[in-house]
């Protein structure tokens, strides 16, 4: 009896999994991104951007039928070892699309999984040049490291008159290294002198390096680090009294640094993607969406902030939905040829990608301080590359 | 005088790191003295405590908070013994060290689970995060507050271990387990006695370290406690003058390292410390002599 109660309830639920395939017709679109680690933060704040586009446009038309939405969620942790394992369950999960990720050194590490299951993926914000490089899966929407890196230099030497910066990256991390190198060679073009350290993984005591900065006579400190070592390194620099700005990449454009600058005496300033009130109605939806939620709040940092990496994730999503559209079909290799051609304005600006490595064509980052009274970002100007 | 404006900043991080580390060292070494055991989960036991502050801020004063830190991080101390370590008391030394080590990752997911993998900031605490001037360094009143802390516990402890009467016994049991045991002394007790110091210092380490670090993630207590262990076995584990000695030193010349610039280094450079020291001291700067137990 027993045994014939086991195998109704596995038919049972055999036939109902194949009810609720066959009851309407599902688009699976992968979010790969990181929910902890160094870049669970910013990562949460970017699949809160996918979140949000996923309900305000719920469905999607392709080749003429109505198809259902559905995220699969992966963390990768901000690994380069859990990446890959996190990419082949999307992989295996049959999506069509894959969004993300925060933090180049995961996307680099997954590239490989996600070319042998033939699943096309939109970067939405890693800015490392070779994370699309030499392949033809992987694009993104997002600027790259050789410009920002060229932005921040022209805006320390223009803004500041800077001639000494003090480079600090992560030793390993091909974000933080890689940018960090882009900007040495577009400072020392300048004219300018570099002085760079590396710090190692799990370290929590930047006194030394700080101190190094201050006694070389840095006009500029340059640390492109994820945001947990920026809090940091944001309280040790006001700990310490230094007085010179503190630059960063797009990593730190988060409330993390806000709130870790809240009443310190310290200069940040940050290169993004997009400014907050760069779209009202976007910001206000938005806005409304995270404080309707209490889950959503916690991962957006207890406020409200719109961060530069949920209006990418935004962007990302509906980008997806268009490519979904050109290919009029789920099958990853057709949109994966489909994306080459896609377009679309976003929140962010114009998104269209380039014909040999699929990285989006953007020629402006924003600059922003952090002002630490008002716990905001203040707009200081839009860079370009002279 | 210009060399010691530039190298002052160094010196009192390295002093101040040191006597941070030094309070972790003592609860690796004293139950490694007794027990014979490497606590790996006394580092995640330190991480645990700066959550506990953490959230206990957001709804109490620091004048509550803080002593329930401390009151939470030694029960928390004493439930890992209870439960992890005393059922293998009679078993191989092997079974208790894995136990060890998954009591760590227990509470390394446990703290992921809670803060959701976000770094969480540490509450500013009242005077000794305020900022002064020593010579030409600013820092934090908590770099001066740290290694007078450190030696007035110290020397507390050194008290307690050597007139008193629970004392006798951690001295008696870390010399011979069995015949103290014979000799009618409540050895569970002593043990007992061991975790609560130990996690008592390392609540207390873990408010000054996270005042001058302030962001806790679920893997904040890994390479403190790694550094501290490190400290302990440098300086003769067993030994808490030692411990105390070798957390000072490593503390200092990490930082020390990073002012020279080689800032690479820094980490590779206290493990390569260790390992010259044990081959050329195989039991460490003040460790007892031979021992056949091990």
């Amino acid at each position: 009896m027993k045994k014939l109660a086991a195998l109704a309830l596995c038919a049972t639920m055999c036939f109902a999994g194949a009810m609720s395939v066959s009851a309407e017709d599902v688009v699976k679109i992968g979010v790969f991104e990181p929910a902890s680690g160094d870049n669970g933060a910013g990562g949460k704040q970017e699949t809160l951007g996918i979140q949000y586009a996923n309900s305000v446009a719920p469905t999607v038309e392709i080749g003429g039928t109505e198809y259902t939405v559905q995220l699969e969620i992966v963390d990768n942790e901000s690994s380069s070892e859990k990446a890959p394992t996190a990419a082949a369950d999307l992989a295996g999960r049959g999506v069509s699309i894959v969004l993300g990720t925060y933090g180049s050194d995961a996307a680099m590490a997954a590239s490989d999984t996600f070319a042998q299951a033939g699943v096309p993926v939109l970067g939405v914000t890693c800015t490392n040049p070779q994370v699309t490089e030499g392949n033809t899966h992987y694009f993104r929407i997002c600027f790259l490291d050789p410009f920002q890196g060229t932005v921040l230099a022209n805006f320390a030497a223009d803004q500041f008159g800077a001639k000494k910066a003090y480079v600090l990256t992560k030793l390993g991390n091909d974000y933080s290294g890689g940018l960090g190198y882009y900007f040495t060679e577009a400072f020392e073009a300048l004219g300018g002198e570099v002085i760079s350290d590396q710090f190692p993984e799990g370290n929590a005591d930047f006194t030394s390096y700080i101190t190094t900065a201050v006694n070389e006579g840095a006009d500029v400190i340059f640390a492109p680090t994820s945001t947990e070592a920026a809090q940091l390194i944001i309280d040790t620099a006001a700990s310490q009294g230094v007085t010179v700005p503190l630059l960063a990449g797009d990593t730190w454009d988060s409330n993390v640094i806000l709130n870790a600058a809240e009443g310190k005496d310290v200069q940040i300033y940050v290169t993004t993607f997009y400014q907050e009130g760069g779209n009202e109605e976007f910001d206000n939806g938005i806005k409304e969406w995270i404080n309707a939620d209490d889950t959503n709040l916690a991962n957006n940092g207890g406020d409200d902030t719109v961060a530069a990496v949920t209006a990418m994730g935004y962007d990302a999503y509906f980008t997806a939905l268009e490519a979904l559209k050109n290919a009029g079909s789920t099958d990853p290799a057709a949109v994966n040829e489909a994306l080459w051609d896609t377009t679309y304005t976003g929140v962010t600006g114009e998104i269209a990608f380039e014909s040999e490595n699929g990285d989006a064509i953007r020629d402006t980052a924003y600059v922003k301080q952090a002002n630490t009274e008002t716990v905001a970002w203040d707009f200081v100007a839009e860079q370009g590359v002279n | 005088m210009d060399f010691i404006n530039k190298n002052l900043p160094y010196l009192l991080a390295g002093i101040s790191v040191g006597g941070q580390y030094a309070l972790i060292a003592i609860g690796y070494t004293m139950v490694y003295g007794i027990l014979r055991l490497i606590n790996f989960a006394h580092g995640d036991i330190f991480m645990v405590a700066a959550l506990v502050t953490v959230y206990a801020t957001t709804t109490m004063p620091l004048y509550v908070s803080i002593p329930l830190t401390l009151i939470v991080t030694v029960v928390l101390g004493l439930a890992v013994e209870r439960v992890a370590y005393k059922p293998l008391r009679n078993a191989p030394r092997m079974s208790v060290m894995i136990s060890a080590i998954g009591v760590s990752y227990l509470l390394q997911n446990l703290a992921l689970y809670v803060t959701g993998g976000l770094a969480q900031t540490y509450p500013a605490i009242p005077f000794i995060s305020d900022t002064i001037q020593i010579g030409s360094a600013t820092t934090k009143m908590v770099t001066v507050v740290t290694p007078i802390l450190t030696i007035i516990l110290v020397f507390a402890l050194m008290q307690l271990i050597n007139h008193t009467k629970i004392g006798m016994g951690m001295r008696a049991a870390a010399n011979d387990f069995e015949t103290s045991r014979l000799m009618g002394i409540k050895v569970d007790n002593v043990i007992s006695m061991t975790f609560l110091i130990g996690s008592l210092l390392a609540a207390i380490g873990s408010v000054l370290y996270f005042t001058n670090y302030a962001s806790v993630v679920p893997t904040s207590g890994a390479m403190p406690g790694l550094k501290a262990f490190v400290a302990a076995v440098f300086g003769g584990i067993g030994s808490i003058p030692g411990a105390v000695i070798g957390a000072f030193i490593i503390g200092i010349c990490e930082n020390i390292i990073k002012g020279l610039g080689w800032t690479t280094f820094s980490d590779a450079f206290t493990f390569a410390l260790l390992i010259v020291i044990l081959i050329v001291k195989p039991t460490g700067l003040f460790g007892e002599g031979a021992t056949d137990k091990v």
